[in-house]
C-alpha cells in the first residue's frame, strides 16, 4: 500500500521513473543477447522471432516500449526539473505545451494507422 | 465523520525505551478543533503522562508537527475536520527522527544536518562597515526570499523518503537553509557553503520525490532550492576543471 505521504503526483512521477528505469535495465542486456544471436546463432534468432507471433509476447513488447516511453519523459521531466531554473508558472505552461503536442501529433499518428 | 458522533477516535503513539504501541482515546468533538487540541486534551483529561512539544500554538514556532494519519502535519493549524478519516485520527511522532517518548522526538539530528550543511551566517563584514545595500528585486534576493519563511518544523525532513534511506543525507530543511544563504549578499560563504552541500549526503542525496514541497506547511518549496544548489554545484564544479 502507498503510505499516505507518498500519495502525491511528483512521489508517483518519481516511482514510475524508478520502476521503469530497473525494468528497462533487467531488459537490455537479454535485448542485446537476442540481437547477437543474428550474428552467432541466426537460426535460433529466427526460432526466436516466431516466439513473438503469440499475443502474450506481443502484449509485452507494447508493455517495453510503454515503459521506455515513459522512462524517456521521465528523465526529460527530470532534467527540466533540475536544470532550468523556471518558475511554476512556465512549468505548468511548458507541461502543458507538451500535452498538447502529444494530442495534435497522436492524432494525425492514429490517421495515419 | 457521522453527524451523530459526540467523541473522536483517537489513536495515539505510547512508546518509552523498550518499545511502543498506539493506545486508543475517545476525545469529545470540540468546535475548531486542531490535532494539537486533541493532544492537549488527552494530556490534561485522561493520561498527564503522554509526551509532546508544542509552543507558539500560531504556526511560527516549528515545535508541535507530528505524524497525523500517516502525513507530518503543524498540528497547532490542523484542523481535525480537515484531516479526520470516517472518525479516526492517528497520531504518531514525526517519522525519521529518534523518539524521545510518546510524541515527543529528538530533533538534535536535524538541526545538526542544518550545521553541517553550512546553513549558518558567514558574516563578511564588522560593525565599523557600512551596512551592506540590497536590491530586493535582483534576481539572488528573490530566490533567497523564497525559500526564508521556514519555521524549522522538520515536516519536510520527515515526509522525506531520501532521509529514511540515506542516514547522512542532509535534508530538505537544510539544504533548503543553505541555498538562501548562497543567495544571500551578505553571506561570505557561497564557496563554503557549495562544499558542504556537495559532499557525501549533499543536495545530490536528493531524488526530486517532492513529498517536502507536498509537506511544507509553509508552502514553500526545498526540492526547488536544492535543485538550485545541485546546478550551482555543477557550475562550479566544471568551472574548477576549466580553470
Amino acid at each position: 500500500m502507498i503510505r499516505p505521504h507518498r500519495s502525491h503526483p511528483l512521489w508517483f512521477a518519481f516511482i514510475l521513473h524508478r520502476i521503469s528505469g530497473v525494468a528497462l535495465a533487467l531488459f537490455l542486456p537479454v535485448h542485446f543477447w537476442v540481437l547477437s544471436l543474428a550474428l552467432t546463432s541466426p537460426e535460433r534468432l529466427d526460432g526466436f522471432l516466431h516466439w513473438t507471433d503469440i499475443t502474450a509476447v506481443k502484449i509485452a513488447e507494447f508493455a517495453l516500449v510503454f515503459l521506455l516511453a515513459v522512462h524517456l519523459c521521465g528523465g526529460l521531466r527530470l532534467m527540466a526539473l533540475e536544470w532550468l531554473p523556471w518558475s511554476p508558472r512556465q512549468k505548468t505552461l511548458a507541461a502543458g505545451a507538451v500535452g498538447v503536442s502529444v494530442l495534435i501529433s497522436g492524432t494525425f499518428f492514429l490517421q495515419a494507422i | 465523520m457521522t453527524s451523530t458522533a459526540k467523541t473522536l477516535d483517537v489513536s495515539v503513539w505510547r512508546s518509552n525505551d523498550t518499545g511502543g504501541a498506539f493506545q486508543a482515546f475517545a476525545v469529545p468533538i470540540q468546535e475548531s478543533q486542531t490535532i494539537l487540541d486533541v493532544v492537549a486534551w488527552i494530556q490534561q483529561n485522561e493520561d498527564p503522562t503522554l509526551a509532546y512539544r508544542f509552543a507558539c500554538r500560531v504556526g511560527m514556532c516549528g515545535s508541535c508537527a507530528m505524524m497525523v494519519n500517516g502525513k507530518p502535519r503543524w498540528t497547532c493549524r490542523t484542523h481535525v475536520q480537515k484531516v479526520i478519516s470516517g472518525n479516526k485520527i492517528e497520531i504518531a511522532p514525526l517519522r525519521n527522527l529518534p523518539v524521545i517518548k510518546d510524541l515527543a522526538t529528538d530533533m538534535d539530528p536535524f538541526f545538526d544536518k542544518w550545521v553541517k550543511a553550512e546553513g549558518v551566517f558567514h558574516p563578511s563584514k564588522t560593525r565599523d562597515d557600512a551596512i551592506e545595500q540590497i536590491d530586493p528585486t535582483s534576481h539572488e534576493r528573490t530566490e533567497a526570499d523564497i525559500g526564508i519563511e521556514c519555521i524549522n518544523c522538520s515536516i519536510c525532513y520527515a515526509a522525506c523518503d531520501a532521509v529514511s534511506t540515506t542516514e547522512d543525507y542532509l535534508g530538505p530543511a537544510a539544504l533548503n537553509r543553505a541555498w538562501t544563504l548562497f543567495n544571500d549578499a551578505k553571506d561570505s560563504g557561497k564557496q563554503t557553503i557549495l562544499d558542504a552541500v556537495s559532499a557525501n549526503g549533499g543536495c545530490h542525496s536528493c531524488h526530486s520525490m517532492g513529498s517536502c514541497a507536498e509537506a511544507c506547511p509553509n508552502e514553500l518549496n526545498p526540492m526547488a532550492s536544492i535543485a538550485g544548489l545541485k546546478r550551482e554545484t555543477a557550475k562550479a564544479f566544471f568551472a574548477r576543471r576549466k580553470s
